[in-house]
């Protein structure tokens, strides 16, 4: 799906030689083409990669080796890698850290809830939207449902505000109930709703696009099939449907568990604010205040690192997982 | 088609019914921001405003219009978006016409490299340590270069690149072009709909980026509008440089969040009708060609 057919555990960025040619390069006449020739031949080529290339070292590649300051004393305007080795001390410091815990339960809740409530949702309106016999309707309601999406986030975050406000129309139906105003946005135990909710909001319409894609490409053979084998809407549903847009779905889960820990962080920094920090504060946001803006570049880099570590393992078992059982994977 | 049953029949009522529902509250808040805008400070404070504007007046779209610092970040944000876009789709369309080369040596790394980067990335803290010693900091450069590539639109404009015919390419070979001649001259005129997808992809992004700005922007004048409305919703600022009287001031507070956010949107708002369908070709293709 989204992703292409290479593996994804290219190593480091140097020119090392490519996979599939046998491992003697030099002096083996028959491999397809040395480098010398590839070189001579398609230097064009190669001199159009050169900016794009100097751009992911630069700017990806460093970045990860830069991770090293998680281990290293880093002083402000000192190298970017850092001055000492400390070994793990500011492993140890946020191991012992409460406030860390806390925004490790925190970001467990938030992706958690997510990944039960946003997954899902393309997945329900792609179907509902599969329904829909007037083509017309469909595509109005489809185009509609991707508005939000094309938002910055900031505007949704804003959005999100004004109509949770005191004076906003959520807390006016409330009132209808005779229900008192809810703070919405100051009280801790409404953060997680609020967030979930706006995601939804803002991803679902945009969420159907692969699944009602993959919806066009199920074969209306099977449909035949289950009719003449006396299935009902709902057994077609169950039995052609969704496994019809089964690879679709592992494919996007398997993603959607890979930024799992990596939950919404801009819309959590835009949405959250002291007073809810108890329910809102995650990882990477507690990782920008302690980075960005105390200084503590060292510590606030050893926390990012574990998080994008357990992001990395989450995605690679859950591929795994889903190649051993189901036999779709992203690599 | 066999006829339809009567629990269908009663599943279809209530599938028009979710259908309506969906519009209602994806749209609702947006036409009911329209309404706050035009509304009076009053009527939004006690909660009348809903579809309509009540007490309608254009006080607060005054003080935004006079407002300078508003208009010299949306004149950023026009500059920043125009500036990266550009730069974006230099590096993106040359790497994505190296790696389309399927007899190319080492293609198979090159497109390992990018590839890696969508699943382990550097973080927060070595990024930004990075850019400052760089000496980017406070320039253009900060938002522009570090997200110079993404690598999903370079996978879409691969797969558009490698469905593009050889022979012409061939053709355009043997008749002397070189093989910038040939992207400039060929290739690149013929790919005018992945190349337009391409841009407002980058485009639209970037108009609604706010976060390498905050981080990498000290000055209130260098900042997106997003950042200025970013501001203005958590309050830091009133927006009220425009030495507004009181009453003017407590009509600004109920309802220039609206305005902000109605005046940043507007772009991406105007032209969504007509480039949707693009966005949704280019992810399909993303999508089933990766």
């Amino acid at each position: 799906m989204t992703s292409p057919t290479v593996t994804g555990e290219a190593p480091g960025a140097t020119a090392a030689p490519a996979e599939p040619p046998p491992p003697k390069r030099r002096g083996t006449p028959k491999a397809r083409r040395t480098w010398r020739q590839a070189l001579r031949r398609d230097w064009q080529l190669y001199s159009l990669a050169v900016l794009p290339i100097a751009f992911f070292l630069v700017f990806r590649y460093l970045p990860m080796i830069g991770n090293v300051i998680a281990f290293r004393r880093f002083v402000p305007g000192g190298s970017v890698f850092g001055e000492e080795w400390v070994g793990l001390r500011y492993v140890h410091m946020f191991w012992n850290d409460p406030t860390f815990w806390q925004v490790f339960r925190n970001t467990l809740w938030l992706g958690g809830l997510t990944l039960v409530f946003c997954f899902p949702a393309p997945i329900v309106l792609a179907l509902l939207l599969n329904e829909v016999r007037r083509s017309a309707v469909k595509r109005f309601v489809q185009s509609v449902s991707y508005l939000p999406h094309f938002l910055s986030i900031v505007i949704v975050a804003g959005i999100t505000m004004q109509m949770l406000a005191t004076d906003g129309p959520v807390n006016h139906v409330l009132g209808w109930f005779g229900h008192d105003p809810i703070r919405f946005i100051q009280e801790p135990e409404w953060f997680r709703t609020v967030y979930v909710g706006s995601e939804i909001w803002q991803t679902a319409g945009w969420g159907t696009i692969l699944y009602l894609a993959a919806l066009t490409t199920i074969d209306e053979d099977l449909y035949e099939a289950a009719r003449i084998d006396g299935a009902n809407r709902w057994q077609q549903t169950w039995h052609v449907t969704l496994p019809g847009i089964r690879p679709t779905m592992i494919t996007l889960l398997i993603l959607n568990i890979g930024t799992f820990m990596a939950v919404g962080f801009e819309k959590v920094l835009l949405l959250y604010n002291p007073l809810t920090y108890q329910t809102s504060d995650v990882i990477s946001t507690y990782v920008y205040r302690t980075g960005v803006e105390s200084s503590s570049f060292s510590y606030a880099a050893a926390i990012g690192l574990f998080e994008a570590v357990i992001g990395l393992v989450l995605i690679t078992s859950s591929n795994f997982l889903s190649r051993r059982t189901v036999g779709t994977s992203l690599w | 088609m066999s006829r339809p049953s009567r629990g269908y029949r009663v599943f279809q009522s209530a599938n028009a019914v979710v259908h309506t529902l969906v519009v209602a509250v994806t749209l609702y808040p947006f036409v009911n921001i329209v309404a706050r805008s035009f509304s009076g400070e009053r009527q939004i404070r006690a909660g009348k405003v809903s579809l309509w504007p009540e007490g309608f007046n254009l006080t607060t779209y005054k003080i935004v219009f006079k407002d300078s610092m508003f208009w010299r970040n949306y004149g950023n944000t026009v500059l920043y978006t125009v500036v990266s876009t550009a730069v974006a789709m230099v590096l993106t369309t040359c790497y994505a016409y190296v790696l389309s080369k399927r007899h190319l040596r080492g293609r198979t790394v090159l497109v390992g490299i990018a590839v890696f980067t969508m699943f382990f990335t550097g973080g927060l803290i070595p990024n930004y340590v990075l850019i400052t010693s760089l000496g980017l900091k406070n320039s253009i450069w900060a938002i522009a270069l570090p997200n110079a590539i993404s690598v999903f639109n370079l996978l879409v404009m691969k797969a558009f690149f490698e469905n593009m015919p050889s022979d012409l390419e061939e053709a355009a070979q043997i008749d002397g072009l070189s093989t910038y001649g040939i992207l400039l001259k060929v290739v690149l005129p013929l790919s005018k709909a992945v190349v337009a997808t391409m841009a407002l992809f980058y485009s639209v992004s970037f108009w609604n980026s706010w976060f390498s700005a905050l981080l990498y922007l000290d000055d209130a004048e260098r900042m997106p509008v997003t950042v200025y409305l970013r501001n203005l919703i958590l309050g830091s600022t009133g927006g009220t440089n425009a030495g507004a009287a009181t009453d003017q001031l407590s009509q600004v507070g109920a309802n220039i969040q609206a305005v902000a956010i109605l005046l940043t949107a507007l772009p991406v708002l105007c032209v969504y009708p007509f480039v949707q369908r693009y966005f949704v070709k280019g992810v399909m293709l993303g999508a089933v060609k990766g």
